[in-house]
């Protein structure tokens, strides 16, 4: 079982939580034209890496709070959990 | 090729078993082969047997980084459906169920073909009317669909929560008779072992490292067992679909996450075919040494650790035992994990790509065993007549910037939810 640090609350297990997916991903800007390409990237393209990976996690059944968690995806270690503004 | 049948057994009980020939040959990589299909898993051997069968390309080369049959291929719970409702999924699944008919036969190895049929079940009016609705699309394409009442489904599965007091009682279930099983790794053996026969070089422990591309097209391979020239090279890596895709500078609709498995304790005769549970995400059936085999659902983040965590179990199981109150005295044998290529609409991709010469077999969520025949067969004639056939024309790598999805269940990106 992962035991995730929630930014907020501290350590908890990870049955509090729900994933969020890939945190890297940028949403295209609002009121601008925006390319078929563009979308393309923001909605379905991912790189999904083995090794290091920025992802959000949701402290669902907690503090309700979004947050990024830095995690390597072949041994699961979890490197740091920061606030998405950080 | 020696010949297996109930005679070359007589004949070699008499020396003790030990005069076989090898299943397939072990093989130095060449300079040069006119396909190399990486990849030694169901899909890829396939590729290489239907290549060669079909098409009379025999100088290729299956590259694996492991052993084959030692991926996903050995890791699934061996269920063969097509009772899908989009026509894509439906005709390129029920293609493959005419190739498991007489796989067996074809390949001089049993794989332990068993259809005892698959129940979907159901737990409310809507989801009735959904398989209502699924069923009759699958009736359109030819596939046997029946839709079962609580009565049907009790007398097919009595040992399930029948009891009133049920939070999700059982309303009724989408059977489709002709699914079923399989021997997951005599389906690697076999096709491995004809592939080879027809000249086709198995190349196992050889880790691709690097591609080389001239001007747009394809020229060949760095392996951790030196460099390989091809104009046709096939990606049939599943869950290292992203760490390839990483070597070649693109990125896919792709998503890799880990599945887990598990078997009880063998015990007697009691379930037959396959069942799902539709109130949560689980799925059983039993292996013919009795265990009760059981998955479902995705450990719920990227992950390719081929070895899954405790809790997605304990939440699998609580499915199970909802539906099965006999499980929860049941030992647990072994749970298992593999890294599944989650697609973003959770069909597959068989298409080619930017890349000329560059053919990719992917996204086959965790679905992929069923597709085995009819994914090798597809891709084989994808890669040899350099387009994509009818039956895999839907798979296209382009239909999600298009918007022509075949989001089967509806669930759209969030793969690890699928």
């Amino acid at each position: 079982m992962l035991n995730i640090k929630c930014p907020y609350c501290g350590d908890r297990s990870q049955k509090e939580f729900a994933y969020g997916g890939d945190g890297t991903i940028t949403r295209p800007k609002l009121n601008q034209e925006i390319s078929d390409e563009e979308w393309d990237n923001f909605v379905y393209l991912r790189k999904s890496p083995r090794g290091k990976h920025i992802e959000l996690w949701h402290h669902i059944a907690g503090c309700r709070q979004w947050f990024k968690v830095e995690r390597d995806t072949t041994t699961h270690e979890i490197f740091r959990t920061f606030k998405p503004e950080e | 090729m020696q010949k297996y049948s109930v005679f070359s057994l007589i004949k070699n009980a008499f020396s003790n078993h030990e005069k076989w020939d090898l299943a397939w040959k072990d093989p130095t990589p060449k300079k040069e082969y006119d396909v190399v299909i990486i990849g030694g898993g169901g899909h890829g051997l396939a590729t290489a047997y239907y290549l060669a069968k079909e098409h009379q390309i025999t100088n290729v080369a299956v590259i694996e980084k492991g052993w084959i049959g030692g991926g996903n291929i050995g890791r699934n719970t061996t269920i063969i459906r097509s009772n899908f409702m989009y026509d894509d999924n439906a005709r390129f699944n029920e293609f493959g169920m005419n190739l498991w008919r007489n796989m067996s036969q074809e390949l001089n190895f049993n794989v332990m073909f068993s259809p005892r049929g698959i129940i979907n079940l159901a737990h409310s009016d809507a989801q009735m009317n959904a398989y209502a609705r699924r069923g009759n699309s699958m009736r359109l394409n030819g596939i046997d669909a029946v839709l079962l009442n609580r009565e049907e489904v009790k007398k097919i599965i009595p040992m399930a929560d029948f009891s009133d007091d049920v939070r999700y009682p059982i309303f009724g279930g989408l059977a489709q008779p002709s699914a079923g099983t399989a021997r997951h790794d005599a389906v690697a053996w076999g096709y491995a072992r004809q592939a080879d026969s027809m000249g086709v070089d198995i190349i196992q422990n050889c880790e691709v490292t690097g591609f080389d591309i001239e001007a747009g097209k394809i020229t060949g391979l760095r392996t951790s067992r030196g460099d390989i020239k091809s104009k046709k090279i096939g990606l049939c890596v599943a869950g290292s679909t992203n760490v390839l895709a990483e070597k070649l500078n693109m990125t896919l609709p792709i998503e890799t996450h880990l599945l887990q498995a598990c078997v009880s304790e063998p015990v007697k005769p009691v379930l037959d075919g396959v069942v799902t549970f539709g109130a949560g995400h689980f799925y059983i059936s039993q292996s013919d040494k009795g265990e009760m085999v059981m998955g479902g659902d995705l450990d719920g983040y990227n992950s390719y650790a081929q070895k899954g965590n405790l809790p997605t179990i304990q939440h699998v199981l609580t499915g199970g035992v909802a539906l099965f109150p006999f499980l929860s005295r049941l030992k647990m044998l072994r749970t298992w994990g593999g890294i599944m290529d989650m697609s973003m609409d959770g069909s597959p991709i068989i298409d080619k790509t930017h890349i000329d010469g560059l053919y990719l077999n992917c996204g086959w969520c965790y679905g992929g065993f069923k597709s085995v025949p009819s994914s090798g067969w597809t891709f084989a004639h994808t890669i040899a007549q350099d387009r994509v056939h009818e039956l895999n024309e839907g798979f296209s790598l382009n239909r999600f910037s298009k918007g022509y999805l075949l989001d089967e269940k509806g669930l759209g990106t969030k793969t690890w939810i699928s």
